[in-house]
């Protein structure tokens, strides 16, 4: 018998540094999309609490601390991300595992702003996009999820298959930001 | 030349750089048309049309003459306006449009032939005989009109695109621009203020005018400081303005290294950014034009404006005997400015009679200036005076037809400008644009009062209708000189003077126009291709309208204007399609298996953005077809192993999850059993196929949907229609799962023995029959088994979470090796289907019925689904529609191709005997021969008729049988067994 | 273009994608007739002025919306869930 082995959609990818921004892989632990059915949303609101001790995220928001994060996710739904889902949300909404279908990276550091600024046809600057924020954009040419989740810090979510063009997108922005100095 | 003691220039940093071959110096702060005129180098350029010797006309964008190329090879930049290229060690600039050199350029003979080039001449004389047009005409033509040249290497990718967020983008630096930026920054709004120039400050840069007692730059200066500190202030230098779209959205390019001694590493040439702003502020200043009169487009005939940018701003006076030529008092600074750094005057033209000289200057008034002499410099000019003519000698002559206001931008919404007596020019009309706000000269206040006056204005109206308080400003104090003007368009006379200098048209052009009943001002542009192009009539527009108006006898209200488009000035298309070249063009998706295959040297293959791999090669196979061959092999008489993770995978929960899928297929959802697996066809609302695929119930409630890879999105977004717009009520979740299980078919006899070997549970017929699904455990890691077929074979597909999908794939491939399988790729798995007439989007391609792939009875008729009203339209039902057959080869030709058309044997391959066409086809090494799929008329009920395949493309023509689609095990008992 | 997405506030339009004239949302009776399917199939008035479109906020929410947009000037008038539109 043999073992199955676990990668992540990056496999062996060390954290870059370009200037003084980093992207670096992050293992955000289980993702669930929980999606409340009709007229649950308060339901699920206060299962979240009970069992997860965080508050069900308004659209564009991100509850919760760094383990275990609610972060609004679309129309209706949220994405429960760091632990197993307790069995009590799944009365009130449909749940998903979706660990495996997104590609996590942290970009953190002083010019992160300005490297999404060439991503991202959203405006991110710090004096609207606070902390706790969240939106579901486009990332270059791809659907994707980015959160605030410090001063300097962004997670940036797309699809898992797409690692690769995320890196090489945000790269390239890393580097046209650091060579202007 | 170089004129001392004035100038912003750093004469302490000379910079060295290269025109036409010869090495000249500068300095810090220079253009290259600055740098060129301190040298003297007066032409420059050879007209678009006429190939006429021609020089450096203004000082900033507008240039239509300056046209150069810069740098060599990948890094070639065609068509810089010299006025607007800062100097830079090793800058390599040359003329282009000229040949063999600027100086002798042959087709200098096109101005000898003028008489018979004027306008319309193409549409006259190329017309007969047709063919001629693109053959010889155009190629000819294009050939010796024209702009610069590319480099001929594939240019680096060095652009990016960026996007920019504000309260209140101020456009234009200029004392309107500055003002308002200040107002709005002081009121705490989030304000961009951006300028085409690499140094903020507009006109106060290039005049001897004082604001609030100080140098009107040192003033500028100041207040960019003052700026550029406040955190809510972004500074835009270098940054054009191009566009003005819907909500608030602006298009602008920033040239990031255009200055630079090559591109920083990683870094760009260009940024085309898109600024989003609440609220904009025009302040785009005004553009000088010109007077028309024979000749006077001489190298030396200059604007008056940018004669004083040149003494001023860059210490160069551009000749040694001056002469001036104007109808307002504003052009009287130049000679005025000239005369304190000690330039020589030979004399100032003003056409007015009152007119009054400014200074100690030899004025000319109520005279004008009726044509100018030598050929590619200008030597001398002839002046009709009050009393009669004379000719002075001059060098340069400074031009002042009066002051546009730059309006463009106000246009780009389909806004049209007022016309405004006071400075006989156009004034942006209000509202044109939905949020802006016009100030300063751009607006018509040409004095420096009035536009630090305008600019604060205009940022109090924007932060009103931001909802913000205004902060107080005091207003600084500056010259508040009345604008007097009394227009004169042209001088008239013998010769051609010209308009429109960047596409050589003339007044004559204007008036034949007009004459030959061209008279509407679009039609006048596009006869004579005045104000076309990258131009777009900056310098001539208003003055070729008032001509038009003259010879049309209509006031200039009524002849109205063309329509200024977007962009401002050039923008490379590098920069609009910034990052999509290579990988940035699209996503590339690659499956978790991509690593191994790669690895197994398996060529992959596009299937939109996902990689799959096209087949696993051997050592010793020559050709894919052998690899395929024996892939097809390991899956009829071993087992194979593919990965088919990229199709669509959605995941549907909820009390109406059943009443959702009945209403998207055709057949019946709601009776299927849970771990049950359902084929299922969805049409378009028209009654078309739109996808088909397998659907899976997990539970109650819970369904798993399959696309094909191709549709994944489109039913995605459909699945949501229905579900948020139609039928709101129903509550049902969707969620797509596409990326969270790699998922593998195994298929072949031995597929069962494979997969017992990795499943921690017995895998039994009984357990598991055909069409069943459910949750396994794959060596301790929970994943979903399906045991569907899309082979015809004994099959199952394995999904895994797609962390473990890489191990799995390898451990699978290995253990099916071990069993004389493997894996298989794309040309196997469609030879595969192929040979089970299993269908794709080659044969789906959005024009084919149910009934058309022998499918009509899988519409229920217990219930509605979409697209089951109109599939029953007469034409979507009709008996002769083309439908799905098997074709295989029985003439000496033993060869199918995909995309061949179907005609009867006695009939010519024409497309009025058009029977049918192929969609598919593979050599199956299972029967022996080619199989394809097509689709032709009538065909279900034509099996084993013989008809005639023609491919003209591949030069194919073969005889072919129309069969039943399903070539290999007809009864199905292999994939249940 | 910018459209305000009544979940997530006004997005560039490259985060949409359009669908067409709103008429989709009221499908017919599947015995309504063929005039009636044909029209709601295949018939667009052409009007100057207020149109009300589909578009989904695919890069986005996931939203369908029913968009309000005036086709002489572009002015984007309104945009409502396609879920909340009364009928």
């Amino acid at each position: 018998m043999g073992e199955l082995i676990a990668r992540t959609p990056l496999d062996g990818f060390e954290p870059l540094t370009i200037g003084d921004v980093t992207l670096s892989e992050v293992d955000m632990g289980v993702l669930t999309s929980v999606a409340p059915y009709k007229g649950q949303t308060k339901a699920i609101a206060a299962a979240l609490q009970d069992a997860h001790g965080m508050a069900w995220p308004a659209p564009g928001r991100a509850t919760g601390k760094a383990e275990a994060r609610a972060i609004w996710f679309g129309r209706d739904m949220a994405l429960l991300a760091g632990p197993v889902p307790d069995p009590s949300l799944a009365q009130h909404a449909a749940l998903t595992d979706q660990s495996d279908a997104w590609t996590c990276l942290h970009l953190s550091g002083a010019g992160a702003e300005a490297i999404l600024a060439r991503l991202v046809p959203v405006d991110l600057r710090g004096s609207v996009f606070k902390r706790g924020h969240t939106v579901r954009s486009l990332v270059q040419h791809m659907n994707g999820s980015i959160t605030r989740t410090g001063p300097q810090t962004f997670l940036i979510m797309v699809f898992r298959s797409m690692a690769r063009t995320l890196v090489h997108d945000v790269q390239r922005a890393m580097e046209s930001v650091a060579s202007r100095g | 030349m170089r004129v001392a003691g004035k100038g912003l220039i750093d004469r302490s940093r000379p910079i060295s750089f290269r025109w036409d071959g010869t090495t000249y110096s500068g300095f810090q702060g220079d253009t290259l048309a600055s740098a060129l005129l301190a040298h003297d180098v007066r032409m420059v350029a050879r007209s678009f049309k006429y190939h006429r010797p021609r020089g450096i006309l203004s000082a900033g964008s507008e240039e239509p003459n300056a046209l150069v190329t810069v740098g060599r090879g990948a890094d070639t930049d065609p068509n810089v306006r010299a006025t607007v290229q800062e100097i830079y060690e090793g800058l390599e600039a040359r003329p282009q449009n000229a040949w063999p050199s600027l100086s002798f350029d042959v087709m200098a003979v096109n101005d000898l032939a003028a008489p018979f080039l004027g306008a319309g001449f193409y549409y006259k004389t190329f017309m007969w005989p047709g063919g001629f047009w693109e053959k010889l005409y155009e190629p000819l033509i294009r050939r010796a009109a024209g702009l610069g040249a590319l480099g001929g290497e594939a240019a680096k990718d060095q652009s990016e695109k960026a996007y920019a967020f504000c309260d209140l983008l101020v456009i234009g630096a200029g004392p309107a621009g500055l003002m308002a930026a200040l107002v709005a920054a002081r009121s705490g709004a989030d304000v961009i203020l951006a300028d085409e120039d690499s140094l903020m400050g507009g006109r106060l840069n290039a005049e001897t005018l004082s604001v609030d007692g100080q140098s009107g730059h040192v003033w500028a200066g100041q207040m960019v400081e003052t700026l550029r500190a406040m955190d809510n202030v972004r500074l835009m230098p270098r940054t054009t303005v191009t566009g003005a779209y819907d909500g608030g959205t602006f298009g602008a390019l920033e040239r990031v290294s255009h200055h630079l001694s090559g591109v920083p590493e990683g870094g760009v040439k260009d940024t085309f950014w898109r600024i989003v702003a609440r609220r904009s502020v025009l302040a785009a200043g005004a553009l000088e034009r010109h007077i028309a009169f024979r000749n006077n487009d001489r190298p030396g005939v200059m604007a008056a404006g940018a004669v004083r940018a040149y003494l001023n701003r860059w210490g160069v006076a551009p000749g040694k005997a001056l002469t001036l030529f104007a109808n307002n008092d504003d052009a009287h600074r130049t000679a005025c400015d000239l005369l304190d750094a000690g330039v020589h005057i030979s004399g100032v033209i003003d056409s007015r009679p009152d007119a009054q000289a400014q200074g100690d200057y030899p004025l000319y008034a109520g005279a004008v200036v009726t044509g100018g002499h030598g050929r590619k410099e200008l030597e001398a000019i002839s002046l009709k005076t009050q009393t009669g003519t004379e000719r002075l000698f001059t060098d340069c002559l400074a031009v002042s037809g009066g002051w546009n206001p730059t309006v463009h931008l106000t246009c780009h919404m389909n806004g049209r400008p007022t016309w405004e007596p006071r400075i006989a020019s156009f004034v942006p009309t209000s509202g044109s644009i939905p949020g802006m706000e016009t100030a300063g000269a751009c607006n018509g206040a040409f004095s420096t009062a009035a536009c630090l006056a305008e600019g604060v204005a205009a940022a109090q109206a924007s932060l009103a209708a931001l909802g913000m308080k205004s902060a107080s400003v005091d207003l600084p104090v500056a010259e508040d000189t009345p604008y007097a003007i009394a227009p004169l368009w042209a001088v008239p006379g013998k010769g051609r003077a010209w308009l429109d200098f960047q596409n050589d048209v003339s007044v004559k052009d204007v008036k034949q126009s007009a004459a030959e009943n061209f008279a509407s001002v679009e039609h006048m542009k596009r006869y004579t291709t005045q104000g076309m192009a990258t131009d777009q009539g900056k310098n001539s527009n208003v003055t070729a309208l008032a001509l038009l108006a003259d010879a049309t006898g209509r006031g200039i209200p009524d002849t109205g204007t063309t329509t200024f488009r977007p962009p401002y000035s050039p923008v490379p298309l590098a920069a609009l399609g910034a990052g999509a070249k290579g990988k940035g063009f699209a996503p590339e998706r690659f499956t978790t298996s991509h690593a191994a295959s790669v690895e197994a040297k398996a060529p992959m293959v596009e299937a939109g953005q996902w990689y799959r791999p096209s087949y696993f090669p051997v050592q010793g196979e020559r050709t894919w077809r052998q690899s395929c061959d024996r892939e097809v092999g390991y899956v009829r008489n071993a087992v194979g192993v593919c990965d088919v993770s990229t199709l669509g995978k959605i995941d549907i929960q909820g009390p109406d999850a059943a009443r959702l899928l009945d209403l998207v297929y055709t057949n019946m959802f709601s009776t299927l059993k849970e771990g049950r697996v359902r084929y299922g066809l969805m049409l378009r609302e028209d009654g078309y196929v739109m996808d088909d695929g397998t659907t899976a119930r997990l539970g109650p409630e819970h369904y798993v949907m399959t696309t094909t890879t191709a549709a994944a999105g489109q039913v995605m977004r459909h699945l949501e229609f229905v579900s948020q717009a139609l039928h709101p009520e129903w509550d049902v979740r969707i969620m797509s799962v596409t990326e969270h299980w790699a998922q593998f078919a195994v298929a072949g006899p031995l597929a069962r023995n494979l997969l017992s070997g990795v499943l921690d549970d017995p895998l039994t017929d009984e357990a598991w029959p055909f069409m069943s699904c459910g949750p396994v455990s794959v060596l301790g890691v929970a994943g979903r088994l399906f045991r569907i077929s899309f082979s015809g074979e004994h099959a199952y597909e394995l999904a895994i979470p797609a962390r473990y999908g890489d191990s799995l794939f390898r451990l699978l491939v290995a253990r099916a090796e071990a069993m004389a399988g493997g894996a298989y790729g794309m040309e196997a798995l469609n030879v595969l289907r192929i040979e089970k007439g299993f269908i794709t989007h080659a044969e789906i391609d959005g024009r084919v019925t149910a009934g058309d792939i022998g499918m009509a009875r899988m519409i229920s008729a217990k219930k509605d689904c979409m697209g089951k009203v109109m599939a029953a339209r007469p034409g979507l039902v009709q008996e002769d529609r083309p439908q799905l057959v098997g074709l295989k080869p029985v003439g000496p030709v033993k060869q199918l191709s995909a995309g061949a058309h179907i005609c009867s044997r006695d009939e010519d391959a024409v497309p009025t005997d058009d029977q049918g066409y192929i969609t598919s086809v593979g050599f199956s090494p299972t029967m022996g021969h080619f199989v394809g799929l097509g689709f032709v008329k009538a065909g279900l009920g034509r099996h084993g008729e013989v008809l005639r395949m023609v491919d003209h493309l591949r030069g194919l023509d073969a005889q072919v049988e129309l069969c039943d689609p399903v070539f290999f095990d007809p009864e199905g008992g292999r994939a249940r067994g | 273009m910018r459209l305000p997405c009544p979940i997530c506030g006004a997005r560039d339009h490259r985060e949409f994608y359009y669908q067409g004239a709103a008429v989709m949302l009221d499908r017919p009776e599947p015995d309504a007739g063929s005039d009636v399917w044909d029209e709601y199939l295949h018939l667009r008035p052409n009007v100057p002025g207020a149109h009300d479109e589909l578009w989904s906020h695919d890069a986005g929410c996931g939203a369908w919306l029913r968009v309000t947009r005036n086709t002489v000037t572009h002015e984007v008038i309104g945009a409502v869930l396609a879920s909340e539109v009364s009928r």
